[in-house]
């Protein structure tokens, strides 16, 4: 298991300043891609695929997986999931015994709420985040055997559904290619300088120690 | 895309932005045409235009839809998640094989339109890897042979790689001047001059000068995704075109499900599913190019009572022998500031253990390339390999653009265990899936913890920190209809011609009786280009 305390404020904004969307009406966002990413923004914060307790303990669980900062708006993980198993699930194939991913995903919620009432006699959202971050270093190490899981696996379904699906939402969002100091989309404009520590002027700049107002001018001009 | 768009005398135009046409032949589904080509890909889409060139009638179907790249690709992993075959598949085994995205396509053009473009020949002597190697199976076709063809192929879709190739025999020079090498690439190749090891700019698909309608690559980096600016040489742009103008019918969203056998056993044409009905093409000829998966469903799935274990399975060898190629990594971080994500993922390549076998304990090869994931790949790794998740996932991810890597594309070993059979459960046209069943030889572990090690060395060399291996990847499919030299040790002969129903043919990945260490299309375009040639020779001996 791999968390480690409160990460350090000056981790936070590697990118002072970069928001990808300011390249949308540039030569790197085409009609396409424009449309595509639209969609993605406006997807409804509500459950259509999930009932109700699931899309509870889903979104308690994207909470866990991908914590995000508070002073943004947090990427709507569990809607973009829901939205996405609402259109067929997300890869096609299933690695047996996980049924596909839509069934995968409703069991695997019943499963880890099960789960967190048998051992905790409390439903997966309301436990404290510590105890939410021990139920799934169990399931990752192959711990937990509530019968709920049958004919799955929870270490199957947390190394192959959460750990696939959820930061697959998160990385398709902007506000997170934002936080990495992604390019984004790119066409019909590519790339010209692809030189070591060289970047074209509509790519973000990252912030060297002491030079953060300089970063976060650059990327104002971004575009 | 729910609709066909190539019907009424047109195809989609896929060089115009804006829904324009080119006029497509069509042929009524009473006449007997010469060939009904199942799927669109490397294989299918390269024999199409070659055998209508040949001047034989040809409709190709493919279950996937028509894009045109200009107007339907966005610039959007997420959203370009519309080519890949995402019908169900049930994969098991000890080392089930990640399919989806990391697999194979669906649309005209097949995994082409979203494959990475490295264009590689095979080394000679893994034609005759049993008698030359010690190892595998020979194929039934000489080295020389497919080396002329893969001058053509390289030829037909404009590759373009360095003056000298450091490995193997004198090839021509490449057709286009490499591209320019990334930051990656050139990390790569400081790796590679430290372990003494040579290294080149990777042959690519994908044009560094305009060619006919296509414009030089701009370097955006989704090539993985589907390039939407049509630098990217696939069949979709380059073969398709052809097979129009030279007189195919193309047929989209057309998902054959059953091919059908006469009383003398001979085929008769195939069951395909359009537009919500379920429809029948007559033909001379069929040859079947569904890929390593898709190409032994159909097969088995058109069982009937002359043919009980599927058609041209006498040999019990249709779905056994599947192989798919390692494709671990090594990761690490740079100082530098590398953004991977611009340029096609991989500018350059070693072969060096290819072509060296000295100081191997595993029998094959293997290259690595240089890498250049976008993010919701590069998450996959970070969860995959490591299972990292919480904060520290968020905080390893931004270091997104110092990250480097490279990856292998390694040869598996052939082995009857591992193999594609049907599933009692059925898809949304009613057919038995697939069920993909693999599991790593111990040459195969062999091999690739030497290249891991191998990998890690060169990461080293160049100063990487925080490294680690990504040790569960796998790729590209092949083997599950073989080429051999005889009725009982395989499918297909040297012809890609079935040994039990001679006007049945499979003409894609799923005909080599091994992989080598080099991803696999230009040696799929080579082979559709040899079999064209092979069936026009035998049809002018009346020998079809
Ligand atoms: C992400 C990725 C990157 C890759 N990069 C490279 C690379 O850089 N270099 C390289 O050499 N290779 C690469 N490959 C592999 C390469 O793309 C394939 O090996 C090759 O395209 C296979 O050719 P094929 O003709 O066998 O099948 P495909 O090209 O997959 O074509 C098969 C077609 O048949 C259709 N089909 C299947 N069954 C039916 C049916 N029953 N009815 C109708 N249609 C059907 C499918 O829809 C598909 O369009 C990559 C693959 C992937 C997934
Ligand atoms: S990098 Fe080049 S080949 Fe790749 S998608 Fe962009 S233009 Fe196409």
């Amino acid at each position: 298991m791999v968390r480690e305390g409160r990460h350090s404020a000056t981790d936070e904004d590697r990118f002072p300043g970069y928001d990808v969307a300011n390249k949308r009406d540039t030569l790197s966002w085409d009609a396409v891609t424009r449309t595509a990413i639209n969609r993605r923004l406006a997807v409804p914060h509500e459950p259509r695929f999930l009932a109700p307790p699931q899309w509870r303990t889903l979104d308690a669980l994207c909470r866990r997986i991908l914590p995000q900062p508070a002073d943004r708006p947090p990427i709507p993980l569990a809607a973009l999931l829901d939205a996405t198993l609402c259109a067929g699930g997300t890869q096609g194939f299933r690695v047996h015994p996980l049924p596909h991913d839509p069934d995968a995903w409703k069991h695997g919620l019943d499963a880890l709420d099960a789960e967190a009432r048998e051992q905790f006699g409390a439903a997966f959202c309301e436990l404290a985040e510590d105890t939410q971050d021990s139920l799934l270093v169990q399931a990752q190490n192959g711990k937990l055997h509530n019968p709920a899981w049958d004919p799955m696996t929870a270490q199957l379904f947390f190394e192959k559904r959460i750990l696939v699906d959820i930061p697959a939402m998160y990385y398709s969002h902007p506000t997170a290619w934002n936080e990495i100091g992604f390019g984004g989309p790119a066409s019909p404009r590519g790339y010209v300088r692809m030189e070591l520590n060289r970047r074209d002027p509509w790519e973000a700049v990252e912030r060297k120690p002491g030079h953060e107002a300089e970063a976060r001018l650059q990327n104002r001009h971004v575009g | 895309m729910d609709r066909p768009r190539a019907v009424d005398g047109r195809a989609p135009d896929v060089f115009d932005p804006a829904g324009g046409h080119v006029p497509m032949r069509m042929y009524p589904e009473t006449e007997e045409v010469d060939f009904a080509i199942v799927g669109t890909g490397a294989g299918g889409g390269t024999l199409a235009a070659r055998l209508s060139e040949l001047g034989f009638s040809v409709v190709a179907f493919d279950a996937g839809p028509y894009f045109r790249p200009l107007e339907d690709f966005a610039s959007d992993e997420t959203e370009q998640n519309k080519l890949y075959w995402l019908d169900h598949r049930v994969c098991d085994g000890e080392n089930p094989i990640k399919m989806g995205g990391n697999n194979s396509g669906k649309a005209v053009g097949g995994s082409t339109v979203h494959f990475a473009m490295v264009s590689l020949r095979f080394r000679p002597e893994w034609f005759r890897s049993r008698s030359a190697l010690g190892y595998g199976v020979d194929w039934p076709i000489d080295w020389r042979d497919m080396w002329r063809y893969y001058a053509q192929a390289e030829r037909a879709i404009g590759v373009s790689g360095p003056v000298t190739y450091p490995w193997g025999p004198h090839r021509p020079r490449y057709p286009y001047r490499a591209h320019e090498m990334n930051s990656a690439a050139k990390l790569l190749a400081r790796g590679c001059e430290a372990l003494g090891y040579r290294w080149t700019e990777t042959p690519l698909a994908t044009v560094s000068a305009p060619r006919g309608k296509s414009p030089p690559c701009v370097y955006r980096g989704f090539c993985r995704f589907g390039c939407s600016t049509n630098a990217k040489q696939s069949a979709l742009i380059v073969w398709i075109p052809r097979a129009l103008k030279a007189g195919a019918e193309i047929r989209d969203l057309a998902m054959v499900g059953r091919i059908e056998t006469d009383a003398a056993g001979r085929a008769t044409g195939v069951h395909y599913h359009r537009s919500g009905t379920w429809r029948f093409q007559r033909a001379r000829n069929v040859v079947v190019a569904g890929y390593a998966v898709e190409t032994p469903r159909l097969l088995l799935n058109s069982a009937n009572a002359r043919f009980p274990d599927g058609l041209a399975n006498s040999s019990g060898l249709v779905g056994r022998n599947l192989m798919t190629q390692s494709n671990q990594a090594a990761w690490g971080r740079m100082d530098d500031e590398v953004r991977w994500y611009k340029g096609p993922p991989s500018l350059a390549i070693t072969e060096h253990w290819n072509y060296e076998d000295r100081g191997k304990d595993f029998h094959g090869g293997y290259c690595w390339m240089a890498q250049g994931p976008l993010p919701i790949e590069w998450v996959s790794v970070q969860t995959g390999a490591r299972g990292l998740w919480g904060e520290r996932l968020r905080r390893e991810m931004m270091d997104y653009n110092h990250q480097i890597g490279v990856k292998m594309v390694g040869e598996m070993l052939p082995d009857e265990a591992n193999r594609v059979t049907l599933a009692d459960e059925v898809d949304q046209y009613g057919l038995r899936v697939a069920r993909i069943t693999y599991r790593w030889g111990d040459n195969d572990k062999r091999l690739i913890q030497h290249a891991l090690r191998q990998m890690m060395m060169s990461l080293e060399a160049i100063g990487a920190t925080n490294r680690f291996v990504q040790e569960d990847d796998t790729n590209h499919l092949a083997g599950t209809a073989r080429m051999g030299f005889d009725r009982d040790s395989s499918v297909v002969n040297a012809d890609c011609r079935s040994w039990d129903i001679p006007n049945l043919w499979v003409c894609d990945g799923s005909v080599f009786p091994t992989v080598g260490g080099v991803n696999p299309a230009l040696t799929i375009q080579t082979i559709a280009m040899r079999t064209a040639d092979r069936i026009k020779t035998l049809a002018q001996r009346g020998e079809l």
